[in-house]
């Protein structure tokens, strides 16, 4: 291949991504902006709530409390070399609520919600549901994309606070439960050291950023598919991909601007 | 603008690229109000193409699309839904909301865009199911119909909202020979019966000619011809007359465009 080629190659990815990040600006504000006269729209938002959100539950919980335990597991081993394990509820609540509880969860969702949510849409463009509805007089904009949009929006918050929650549970089942940990010293070593809005409200501020992120990259790679099985395929690979990648550069970013 | 009312649909000069292909070059379509018209001709000429810049799902790069006195690709978004609403269409896979059954499938559109009472709905349904025949299959899910059920519950579907019309993509392909008949009665009644305009896409000769009043048959990126079935039937022009008499060889090529043949097989290195 040819130096111009690679050249060509290159200018044509790079014009690529710039109008796919353009089409999908395009798409989130026609979805969220404007008016939706559908009497249901609730009705549509707490479907969705329901597949995106509770069936999310189960992976959410029993992974969070694994992670707890691990964590309190690990910092155990470490701490007790220092005479420091009644440290071990601080170091578990503020791991999981400043950096693991956002991350994982937003990861975890991106794998169970987000993949199903891009391959719903692209299977119903793949199957002309959307073209037919859009026949109808019914923009799938507003009726498909938006309450899954918004479902996404609410749910993620929701699921890492569960998530901590279980996790810094897990992490004294561990430490007190099992090692002996004094449950005083678990419990009120984290009531000192974890401030409400340094670490509780900043997690729950990479929370929401991850779940629009997150949400919006899956289903505009449903709407934005080829429409055909290895197009649907390659998108739900796509989604979860870029939005775990997406989640960890902004993780970076989100703890540098934080703390 | 088209001056005539006669017409509820008037494509003037569109040209439409997909890629580098020309699928239409300057094509002139007039569709006559409360007729049934066929747009025929061979696959991939771009049928199913014509109907989705009719209903706005794709856009010409040049050219105007008249629709009840609308250019519809200078609409914006709402303009553009509302219009939508005075169409109906049939997509070859019936395209059903397969989480909905079919009562729910063919209520959607009522429930979106009206707000008549539940009663009032259920009503509605099941006269629109009668018309096709199924409004014994109302509490089934899509995936427990046939090919042919599921098009005529789309079809069913598609009138819900008394659209002025009609537009059906290749609606006889893949039935059998009692829901081709079925459905060839239906859409000659229902334009008559619900006043409607319909556009019949199909490459099924007998059965598009049995039931339209004017036919367009399109190749090349052009209307090759226009006029009653018996018209075309009996046309001199050798591209009408071999697609209107079925013959393989003639001014149509059956190849899609490709390298010499025995050039192609002797370079085997190429794939």
């Amino acid at each position: 291949m040819s130096v111009i080629s690679r050249v060509a190659l290159l200018g044509r990815a790079g014009l690529d991504t710039v109008s796919a990040l353009g089409r999908s600006g395009i798409f989130l504000s026609n979805a969220l902006l404007g008016r939706t006269r559908f009497g249901n729209s609730f009705a549509l938002l707490l479907k969705q709530l329901y597949s995106v959100g509770v069936l999310s539950l189960a992976i959410t919980i029993v992974s969070g409390l694994f992670i707890g335990m691990v964590l309190a597991l690990q910092g155990y081993n470490i701490l007790v070399g220092y005479g420091s394990e009644q440290a071990v509820g601080q170091m578990v609540a503020l791991t999981m609520l400043r950096e693991l509880g956002p991350v994982v969860a937003a990861l975890l969702f991106a794998g169970r919600a987000g993949s199903a949510l891009t391959a719903e849409i692209g299977l119903m463009k793949a199957t002309e549901q959307l073209s037919s509805m859009e026949m109808i007089g019914v923009d799938p904009l507003k009726y498909v994309i938006a309450p899954r949009l918004w479902a996404g929006f609410i749910s993620l918050p929701l699921l890492t606070m569960i998530f901590c929650v279980v996790g810094i549970w897990g992490g004294s089942l561990v430490a007190v439960d099992w090692l002996g940990v004094y449950s005083g010293s678990y419990w009120s070593n984290m009531q000192n050291s974890v401030e409400f809005v340094d670490d509780v409200l900043n997690g729950m501020v990479k929370a929401v950023v991850f779940a629009f992120v997150v949400t919006w990259i899956a289903v505009f790679q449903g709407y934005d598919c080829e429409p055909t099985s290895e197009g649907i395929s390659r998108a739900t690979t796509r989604t979860v991909v870029y939005a775990s990648l997406a989640v960890l550069g902004l993780d970076f970013i989100l703890t540098a601007l934080m703390f | 603008m088209t001056d005539s009312s006669d017409y509820i649909v008037d494509l003037q000069q569109i040209t439409f690229r997909r890629g580098s292909r020309l699928i239409f070059d300057g094509v002139d379509i007039r569709i006559p109000r409360g007729k049934v018209t066929g747009i025929m001709g061979p696959s991939g000429c771009g049928k199913t193409t014509l109907l989705r810049l009719i209903g706005a799902q794709l856009r010409p790069d040049s050219g105007s699309i008249w629709v009840n006195g609308q250019n519809i690709p200078e609409l914006g978004r709402e303009q553009l839904f509302a219009a939508r609403k005075h169409m109906g269409m049939l997509f070859q896979s019936g395209a059903l909301f397969t989480d909905l059954s079919v009562f729910e499938n063919v209520a959607f559109p009522l429930r979106v865009h009206t707000e008549l009472s539940e009663a009032m709905v259920r009503d509605l349904v099941l006269l629109k199911l009668q018309a096709v025949g199924l409004r014994g299959a109302r509490d089934l899910m899509p995936d427990e119909l046939s090919g042919g059920m599921q098009r005529r519950v789309a079809l069913a579907r598609a009138i819900a909202l008394d659209p002025q019309l009609m537009m059906y993509d290749e609606p006889f392909v893949g039935q059998d020979p009692i829901s081709m008949g079925v459905l060839v009665r239906l859409i000659r009644l229902l334009n008559d019966a619900l006043g409607l305009t319909s556009i019949v896409v199909s490459h099924d000769l007998a059965e598009t000619a049995s039931i339209a009043d004017y036919l367009y048959v399109v190749g090349d990126g052009q209307v090759l011809g226009q006029g009653t079935p018996d018209e075309l039937m009996n046309s001199d022009n050798p591209r009408i007359r071999q697609f209107m008499q079925g013959e393989p060889d003639g001014p149509v090529p059956f190849h899609y465009q490709a390298p010499d043949y025995l050039a192609d097989l002797l370079h085997r290195e190429q794939k």
